[in-house]
């Protein structure tokens, strides 16, 4: 999305509900040192796809523990997980009921409607 | 559609929605507490670093006639004194519960731990170690929560409305997240607990859903606001380098426990040269503070980002290491060790101080509506106290969550009123999607956020506001023809265009509140009318007559200290 960056980092999303096909999507960015893989889906979300589900409260602090999700197959918090150079492939939850793209099912049962 | 009954809707789960649903259960009435995120995890006090004041007096003697009287000077002749009164006088029995409770303040030896806080007159912060105050208060009070068969609880739920009849709050009309249902909700008493409005800002230090969600819902039902005009910048959120799962306020328990130096881009101590020498001391006020770092990155004075630096290299890694544990490890992991370098900060969107006009029960204009915690305006004038923010979730949740369930008590029935179907089948047609040339709802949030840090940041002029108030007019004539991708479940979309509703309708009452205070005051500054004019001492209410907003005025209530004690 910017031309000049020298390096490039690729976000590859699952995206869907447990009723669609399985599906991924391509972001690319402008690798800048110090991002988190959350700071680059709230960029997806504010610049190129508002559609994009995906669950946080706290932002930075890693205090909500609502941004669990996989990255490369390995269960993280997006918040404290560092964007890098090259591909990663973020899934939701693969445990929990997929609810829509990186969204999973994570609300305690006695909190559900 | 899904229909539910209860005494007392709590909208929001944070430390005030959590405290007044143990308060009103506690009453005796059924409650459903809710959040449009997770049910507490979200909001500001699970972000708190620090401290909570209350006059505990373990350190050294204290009195909650000393508390009022620093949080009466650090509100800048706006406090409304009865407020503030019920925020010090029942400090310490919260605290003190929370410690029943097992939250593990800080202890040393057979006492508590309180630091010394800026614009505190003695020690009386207490905290919970390392920097884990929020997530401490926070999990105390689920796990507290949860023991009540009274209560509730309910997550991914959006509350679009309130539901008003005849000048009566009779619930809420909501969105739940996850399944794009419409539900409406029916209660005899609804507490707003919805924290403030620091998302406005680019730069803020808030969670995702401090939009100003309540005070919007509050004023479209009828309810006044007061103060609005009256955002705190933290000064020292952190600015550079970039960290990672580290929040921007932690800077001020490392200030808090081993002083520090602000310094400016040539490496020179400068807050005296703005009224208030440091000395290697934490003493400088939120308002002071930011005032002198912007002021000397305007003169050309910054640090590389814009900011200032803040520097603890005269601590030796020991004393570093055992005030902050396993923080330093965190730091190494991102690259920073203090003692070799100072990290940069600068101003950021923090608290509110205006919010929602109640009265001693927190009880709004519009009968059966309160308020809680940072949502309450009032308590704390023109600038908040460091350590009130806790405190006042703490103390206003609890008295508000009583005076809802007395309300409910007062009701025989329950019901939805008649523009009840007529707000959830608005929520079905957002979920339903529609097509438009606008930028979504998500970019215009963003442009929102921009233009509120630059126009009607901590630094404002006429120029600015007016330019402010003419973007956001736009925006707001935009709003109806935004597109939203259909879809029923969790469309975050949807979710967007509700929330830029609320902050739309927030921003104005922060830019006309700001354009029409001709003077500067603690957290409102005015370049164009610099230093405080005696003839503005009152506080400006906000109302909606006919869909727009309009500013009133309202004499400051004082109270006489002493003869209050007696």
């Amino acid at each position: 999305m910017m031309e000049t960056a020298k390096e490039i980092a690729r976000l590859r999303i699952r995206r869907g509900t447990v009723d669609d096909p399985e599906r991924y999507d391509l972001f690319d960015f402008a690798f800048e040192p110090g991002q988190s893989v959350l700071d680059a889906l709230r960029w997806i979300r504010g610049h190129s796809d508002p559609t994009l589900a995906v669950r946080f409260a706290c932002i930075n602090a890693n205090a909500c523990k609502e941004c669990v999700i996989q990255v490369n197959g390995k269960t993280s918090y997006a918040c404290t997980t560092r964007l890098v150079p090259g591909e990663m492939t973020i899934t939701p939850l693969p445990n929990k009921r997929l609810v829509r793209d990186l969204v999973t099912d994570t609300v305690p049962p006695d909190e559900r409607l | 559609m899904t229909h539910l009954e209860t005494d007392v809707l709590i909208v929001g789960a944070g430390g005030a929605g959590m405290y007044a649903a143990i308060s009103a259960a506690r009453a005796g009435a059924r409650v459903i507490l809710l959040d449009k995120s997770l049910v507490g995890r979200s909001g500001a006090t699970v972000m708190a670093q620090m401290t909570v004041a209350a006059s505990v007096g373990e350190e050294e003697p204290d009195d909650w006639r000393f508390h009022l009287k620093d949080t009466i000077a650090a509100g800048r002749g706006l406090v409304n004194e009865n407020l503030a009164r019920l925020l010090c006088e029942n400090a310490p029995a919260r605290i003190r519960e929370m410690e029943d409770w097992k939250v593990g303040w800080a202890r040393k030896g057979n006492h508590l731990t309180q630091v010394h806080a800026p614009g505190h007159d003695r020690k009386r912060c207490v905290y919970v170690d390392f920097l884990n105050t929020g997530p401490a208060v926070s999990k105390t009070l689920r796990t507290q929560v949860n023991h009540h068969d009274g209560i509730r609880r309910i997550s991914d739920l959006i509350v679009t409305d309130l539901l008003v009849e005849d000048g009566r709050a009779l619930g809420a009309a909501a969105l739940h997240l996850e399944s794009g249902q419409p539900v409406g909700i029916a209660a005899k008493a609804t507490i707003i607990a919805t924290g403030g409005l620091t998302k406005l800002y680019w730069r803020n230090s808030a969670s995702a859903n401090m939009g100003g969600d309540g005070y919007a819902l509050a004023l479209r039902a009828g309810a006044e606001l007061i103060d609005m005009e009256f955002v705190q910048f933290f000064p020292i959120g952190h600015l550079a380098p970039r960290l990672i799962g580290m929040d921007p306020i932690m800077w001020d328990p490392f200030r808090y426990k081993l002083g520090g130096k602000l310094l400016n881009g040539n490496m020179e101590e400068f807050t005296q040269n703005y009224g208030t020498a440091e000395d290697g001391k934490y003493v400088i006020t939120r308002d002071r503070a930011t005032y002198a770092i912007f002021k000397e990155a305007q003169a050309g004075r910054g640090s590389p980002h814009g900011g200032a630096y803040l520097s603890f290299q005269h601590i030796p890694a020991e004393k570093l290491r055992e005030a902050f544990g396993p923080v330093i490890d965190r730091l190494a992991a991102n690259g920073i060790d203090l003692t070799e370098t100072p990290i940069e900060v600068a101003p950021i969107a923090h608290y509110h101080m205006g919010g929602i006009r109640v009265d001693e029960r927190m009880a709004s204009g519009v009968a059966g509506l309160f308020a809680a915690g940072e949502a309450v305006g009032g308590a704390n004038g023109a600038n908040r106290l460091s350590g009130n923010a806790i405190t006042e979730a703490l103390v206003f949740g609890e008295i508000a969550g009583h005076s809802a369930a007395t309300h409910a008590k007062g009701i025989e029935d329950v019901h939805l009123p008649d523009n009840g179907r007529n707000l959830l089948n608005e929520i079905d047609a957002i979920l339903n999607g529609r097509d438009g040339e606008d930028p979504s709802p998500s970019i215009l949030i963003g442009e929102l956020q921009e233009l509120m840090q630059r126009d009607v940041g901590p630094f404002r002029t006429a120029e600015g506001l007016e330019r402010a108030l003419g973007r956001l007019a736009e925006m707001k004539a935009a709003l109806p023809k935004l597109p939203i991708s259909g879809g029923r479940v969790f469309n975050l979309e949807a979710a967007d265009w509700f929330e830029l509703r609320n902050m739309l309708l927030v921003a104005e009452c922060v830019a006309r509140g700001a354009s029409a205070r001709t003077e500067s005051r603690g957290a409102h500054q005015r370049e164009d009318y610099p230093g405080l004019d005696e003839s503005w001492t009152f506080n400006q209410v906000y109302s909606l007559q006919g869909g727009e907003i309009a500013l009133g005025r309202a004499d400051v209530p004082r109270i006489d200290i002493d003869e209050a004690a007696a």
